[in-house]
């Protein structure tokens, strides 16, 4: 049995969904934990949900970085434990800097609550084994989704294989009109440098069933099932 | 010793600031004559610390932990000691100090 831990901060919005997501994949076992009582040993993966903690003041994700569960995903973050941050769980691992880069407003300044199309780039990470080259149909909802980063550490994801999903087009095709936020080469999600800490701004647990509109979603997070603690991030990358 | 920083936080001149071109349409709109808008907040802070250096010291090590995203953002900071009128008052309330 999988063991995964969701991490609730106050304002996080998405654990309920992440947790029913989970409950669909076989052999996995999910827990929802307040961040302040955070503790993954024991848990082979964690989550980071979307929502607004500490309503985004400051900048989105930058008080949750301060607390005691980040201080706990740094740690399993550097034992090679898997997380997965959604939305403002991608801008918490920003803000944390256990991911490159930063989210900054929305190019358009729109709240952006949509469908869009997603090209897996990588496999090399405990959420994407098999998916290189899919396509995937995910929800967003976020103001704050566009994706930056320096030239050099712009150049460095890129060459060293740690950006995982791009927005493309129906065809696959990374193309402006795809991009909904003004994120840098269409970047929608990245990875650390071992490949078991993975970001994304679309939401893969709400489109787990036909209902929701989609599947695209359980076809990520059903990964976890072979997630287990200790397995050397070498075996993603 | 109470002082005041000032930390003036701003996107790098390389990180867009969509905040700022909306305002520059705005501002174009009314018609101004305006060539660039860039946008920032300011936060102040009052706190106490022994000496000037120490406060220098304290508020770069807020603008580096917290108030500023060094990836996207730079910031400045100006420090002051609290106005002396407000220190004076103060020490008027409080004679044992």
């Amino acid at each position: 049995m999988t063991r995964v831990a969701i991490l609730r901060y106050p304002g996080t919005w998405s654990e309920r969904d992440f947790a029913h997501a989970l409950s669909l994949v076989d052999g996995v076992e999910a827990e929802i934990q307040w961040h302040e009582d955070a503790n993954l040993r024991g848990f082979d993966a964690a989550i980071v949900p979307g929502g607004f903690s500490y309503g985004d003041y400051l900048r989105a994700g930058a008080i949750a970085k301060l607390s005691p569960g980040t201080k706990e995903l740094r740690r399993f973050a550097s034992e090679g434990g898997a997380i997965l941050g959604s939305c403002n769980g991608f801008q918490i691992l920003c803000e944390a800097g256990l991911l490159p880069g930063a989210l900054i407003r929305n190019a358009d300044l729109a709240y952006r609550s949509d469908w869009v199309r997603i090209r897996v780039e990588t496999a090399e990470t405990p959420f994407t084994i098999g998916l290189r080259g899919a396509v995937l149909r995910m929800p967003i909802g976020n103001g704050e989704g566009c994706w930056v980063a320096d030239p050099e550490t712009h150049a460095r994801v890129e060459a060293d294989g740690q950006v995982v999903v791009r927005y493309v087009d129906e065809r696959g095709v990374v193309t402006a009109d795809a991009n909904p936020n003004g994120s840098l080469a269409n970047i929608a999600g990245v990875t650390n440098e071992t490949g078991n800490v993975v970001g994304l701004m679309p939401h893969p647990e709400r489109c787990v069933e036909a209902l929701l509109g989609g599947t695209d979603g359980y076809r990520m997070l059903a990964n976890l099932a072979g997630a287990r603690h200790g397995t050397a991030p070498a075996l993603y990358r | 010793m109470r002082f005041v920083a000032r930390v003036l936080v701003r996107p790098k001149a390389e990180v867009r600031d969509p905040q700022g071109e909306a305002v520059f349409a705005a501002l174009r709109s009314l018609g101004h004559d305006v060539s660039e808008v860039r946008t920032g907040k300011e936060i102040v802070v009052t706190f106490d610390a022994r000496d000037d250096a120490a406060a220098r010291e304290a508020a770069g090590r807020m603008g580096d932990q917290l108030l500023a995203n060094p990836v996207i953002e730079s910031y400045a900071v100006e420090v002051e000691r609290e106005a002396a009128t407000e220190v004076a008052e103060e020490r008027a309330l409080r004679p044992e100090a």
